[in-house]
């Protein structure tokens, strides 16, 4: 391959951050949000897609320079309903959300303890708001008698090195505790919802979870406590269980679910530590590999889109079909796992049926192969294939 | 998935072309099923946005919404809709036979003769895809509490009179849909995965046009390339050639196409509203013609967006024609005219709408009923077709050999001795056939046991005596017993589940009826059994 000039050099001394900044060239650095680092726990077994991620490739932009762009999509109706909804819960004074709060939360009825809703200065740049978050946080959860109402706090987390900004919803402190809160569109409906949809949910929830334990630990100078089951119980810990607000039924009132992410939680934890341990696969990619997607001065592109191709295929992937709706390659990773007669094609229970096999030719030879093998998927393979010849009447044994 | 399927799907890839699961038709296929495609708004759940529906592959109709937020305009749709599916859903009610059994009187326990209402035919809805059943139930969820005019509270936002009825319908076709092997509302998806594998994952086989790939690949493509033509190919203003099946649109269509027009709508309208109110004759007049012109362009871009789907459905009901039907499918579709007949008689007997959870003996038994029809599902596939019955060949539960001998032999241990003859056949197949293992005949004159006696793996062999099936006679009946050199099969499992046929599911018995216990007649809905509205 065509190996730039300003390839990065390999020393190992360089900090990890900086390795990942030179893979990724002077692109913007497409910054880690929750919804990301969610969808990295849905195909935890993927080098490729951690790689990317850590070093905050733009994988939309790489999925069209490579010729398969990804095919997500927000519908502008979505994203308006969504508006709708959540600020129909923040008019007057945060009435419509404070109701199901109550309720879960036993924040007291008007006239009780008034509630606390700090200016978290939205329109600031992200370190001025995260920091502001924080004296806000720990504020509130110096008072244990307040009932504060973070809107839109904005949480630091370190991930890889670098810096993740995440931005709940709502973040809920009282009693020296915090409780997330996310606002999403999609209905409970007779008490309950999607499984899928709560699934997504309570991952992108789990990682606010985990960014405000970091805080509370880092602010009680302690370390983060090793089992993710366990509730650390310091000022400002998060609870385990999250609040989701939503439509009820088929109106625009809302409802909340509490919804326990503690193995969210777990996963994600495991998921990031991996990222941590970037650096082993970092090592082993082949010298000059690098996801430049800026444009030359003249308009040409860095790299030309086989140079991508190669560089994207230099780490390794672990493609399931399940990709296609959770990574931005998914369409790239499936035409490589066609071309490479990949048996992961059809599915991840496959290859658990095919044992050693790893191709379709392979499996296909095991097939027709008369005479016992010696592997058990090949002779149950065999054997399938004789008994669905036989009732296809191709041939009768 | 089984091994069987997965081989045919290899074999896909290979040959780059659909590869059959089945050898009969699995399904009922009505001579005149109602294709039903729809398309919601989105982010909300279950807000309709349009439906092309119909009987005559050439004569969709179309049905849409202007602007999917108002509610208004919703009910407009859904009235629109109800008149245009309940006729076709009712016409099956009026051709009845009379079919005879047997009740029992709750306080005598005495057996009384009765005679039953079947209907002689049902309706059958086709959709796209399994999330297009499931829009269907949330339609069916969002309309059967609505308060209508004829209520005596309609409260602030009665629904057409009709609406409601289709709600009840669309509930029951539903829940119906949810049984194994039932064929009143089917999703074509799910219908092609039954009959044939492609070589794609099952994730994919959701999607219509791709899936149909496999089975009409163009200009000498591979199924896979079709696949992923139909699946992302967009043309010059980035809108997909072929659109997604629904019910949810692409985001790029609403952004580009949906977004403008309702647009346009929009302000028609609110022009229309505008001018009204100042008194403006010629300005309404124009603003009307505003008004219509816009919702003709939405017709036109709905249209668009939904006939390729519409083909698609009726060019999967044709293949599926090809293939011939199963043994069973008219006894199954007994069942289904059962369950339709139940709906008709408690409708007719003015019982409330379906609740919203299934209080829990309705649920038990529903469960119980899901389970049984699977296990009859399983059974009467395998008995009609050797694919399905490979399954069971390849799991170990049935096997299939030549006879190579039929040896006489007698019990004699009662007053006068019984044929019990031993069978040997030779088969490659490997049962879990322990000795003393009852197995069971297929395809044999009637019905017939037998009990494993030797089993030699090496050979290849195995012996059974058989134990019944024979006649009263010392002697086997003529015909009964295979011969040497007859391919025979038996099962390791019974090839009857016992049935309540031909009387209908308690579930499916209206109370007039002395129906489900679970389903006593309430009172007429409270107030509090509607929905908020908003
Ligand atoms: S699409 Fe490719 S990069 Fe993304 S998770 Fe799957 S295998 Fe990994």
């Amino acid at each position: 391959m065509n190996v730039s000039t300003n390839a990065p050099s390999r020393g190992h001394s360089e900090p990890l951050s900086q390795r990942l900044a030179e893979l990724r060239g002077p692109a913007p650095q497409r910054s880690l949000n929750a919804r990301s680092l969610a969808a990295l726990a849905a195909n935890p077994g993927c080098h490729r897609r951690a790689v990317l991620d850590a070093a905050g490739v733009d994988k939309s932009a790489l999925a069209s320079r490579l010729g398969r762009p990804a095919p997500f999509g927000q519908s502008p109706f979505a994203i308006a309903r969504g508006v709708i909804f959540e600020s129909r819960l923040k008019a007057d004074d945060y009435a419509a959300l404070l109701e199901p709060l109550r309720r879960h939360l036993g924040l007291p009825a008007d006239g009780g303890a008034p509630l606390v809703v700090p200016d978290l200065l939205r329109r600031s740049g992200s370190a001025v708001r995260a920091d502001r978050t924080a004296e806000a946080l720990a504020a509130a959860a110096a008072d244990p008698d307040a009932w504060t109402l973070l809107d839109h706090p904005l949480l630091r987390l370190d991930v890889a090195g670098s810096t993740a900004y995440l931005e709940p919803d709502a973040v809920v402190v009282h009693g020296g505790r915090c409780t997330v809160v996310e606002i999403k569109s999609f209905p409970v409906l007779d008490g309950s919802a999607d499984p899928a949809k709560v699934g997504a949910a309570a991952r992108q929830a789990a990682v606010y979870v985990l960014a405000l334990q970091h805080a509370a630990a880092a602010r009680a100078g302690e370390a983060l406590a090793p089992d993710p089951y366990t509730e650390q119980r310091l000022t400002g810990s998060p609870r385990l269980s999250v609040l989701l607000v939503c439509p009820k039924d088929f109106s625009n009132r809302p409802t909340a679910v509490a919804v326990d992410v503690r193995r969210e939680l777990a996963t994600t934890r495991r998921q990031l530590s991996r990222m941590t341990g970037i650096g082993r696969l970092l090592d082993a990619l082949p010298p000059g590999t690098g996801f430049d997607l800026a444009v030359d001065e003249d308009g040409g592109p860095a790299r030309s889109a086989d140079e991508l191709a190669t560089a994207v295929e230099a780490v390794p992937a672990a493609y399931s079909p399940d990709c296609l709706s959770t990574c931005e390659l998914g369409f790239h990773c499936r035409a490589q796992a066609r071309c490479g007669d990949r048996v992961e094609q059809l599915g991840r229970g496959v290859r658990g049926e095919l044992g050693s096999i790893r191709t379709v030719t392979e499996a296909l030879a095991a097939a027709t192969a008369t005479g016992s093998g010696t592997d058990e998927a090949a002779e149950r393979l065999a054997y399938a294939a004789a008994l669905r010849a036989e009732a296809l009447g191709a041939a009768v044994r | 998935m089984s091994l069987l399927t997965t081989l045919a799907r290899l074999e896909a890839v290979r040959s780059g072309r659909a590869e059959p699961l089945a050898t009969v038709r699995h399904r009922h296929l009505s001579d005149r099923p109602m294709v039903v495609v729809p398309l919601t708004a989105a982010g909300e759940a279950g807000a309709p946005l349009a439906v092309l529906l119909g009987t005559d592959r050439d004569a969709p109709r179309l049905h849409l919404v202007p602007q999917p937020l108002n509610r208004t305009l919703r009910f407009d749709y859904l009235a629109e809709l109800a008149a245009d599916l309940l006729p076709y859903l009712e016409f099956f009610g009026a051709d009845v036979e009379q079919i005879e059994g047997s009740e029992k009187d709750p306080e005598t326990g005495e057996k009384t003769q009765v005679f039953r209402e079947l209907c002689a035919d049902a309706p059958q809805l086709i959709v796209p895809n399994s999330a297009g059943v499931h829009h269907l139930a949330l339609i069916g969820r969002s309309t059967r509490f609505r308060r209508t005019v004829e209520d005596d509270e309609p409260g602030p936002y009665p629904a057409p009179v009709r609406v409601p009825l289709l709600g009840r319908w669309l509930t029951h076709l539903t829940d119906r849909a949810q049984v194994p092997g039932s064929s009143l509302l089917l999703p074509m998806t799910g219908l092609l995965a039954r009959h044939w594998a492609t070589g794609q994952s099952h994730l994919e086989d959701q999607h219509l046009a791709a899936r149909l790939a496999w089975h009409f690949p163009p200009d000498g493509l591979a199924g896979a390339e079709a696949a992923e033509r139909a699946e992302s190919t967009r043309d010059e203003r980035g809108q997909l050639l072929h659109p997604p099946a629904g019910p949810a649109t692409d985001p790029r269509f609403d952004e580009v196409v949906l977004g403008p027009a309702i647009a346009r709508y929009d302000a028609a309208t609110s022009a229309l509203a505008h001018s009204t109110e100042q008194r403006d004759d010629s300005g309404a007049a124009r603003a009307r013609e505003a008004v219509r012109e816009a919702i003709e362009q939405l017709r036109g871009v709905l249209t668009a967006v939904l006939l390729p789907t519409w083909h698609d459905v009726w060019r999967g009901i044709d293949l599926l024609r090809t293939l011939p039907p199963a043994g069973h499918l008219e006894e199954r579709w007994t069942g289904d005219r059962w369950s339709y007949t139940g709906h008709r008689d408690r409708l007719a007997a003015g019982e409330p709408p379906q609740p919203r959870q299934d209080d829990a003996v309705t649920a038990a038994r529903k469960l119980a009923q899901r389970e049984r029809e699977q296990a009859r599902l399983d059974v009467q596939e395998a008995l009609d077709d050797p694919l399905a019955m490979a399954e069971h060949r390849l799991a170990g539960e049935a096997f299939a050999g030549v006879v190579t001998e039929v040896v006489p032999d007698y019990d004699t241990t009662g007053r006068s001795p019984k044929p019990r003859p031993l069978v040997t056949l030779r088969t490659d197949d490997r049962p879990h056939a322990d000795l003393g293992r009852e197995a069971h005949r297929v395809h044999g004159p009637s019905t017939q046991k037998a009990e494993i006696v030797a089993v030699d793996p090496a050979e290849g062999s195995i012996t059974l005596r058989i134990l019944s099936g024979m006649g009263r006679k010392k002697e086997p009946e003529p015909g009964s017993l295979p011969e040497p050199g007859e391919l025979v099969t038996f099962t390791l499992f019974e090839l009857t589940v016992r049935q309540s046929a031909p009387l209908p599911e308690p579930d499916d018995t209206p109370w007039t009826h002395g129906g489900p216990p679970g389903a006593a007649p309430g009172p007429v809905p409270s107030t509090s059994a509607f929905d908020e509205w908003e």
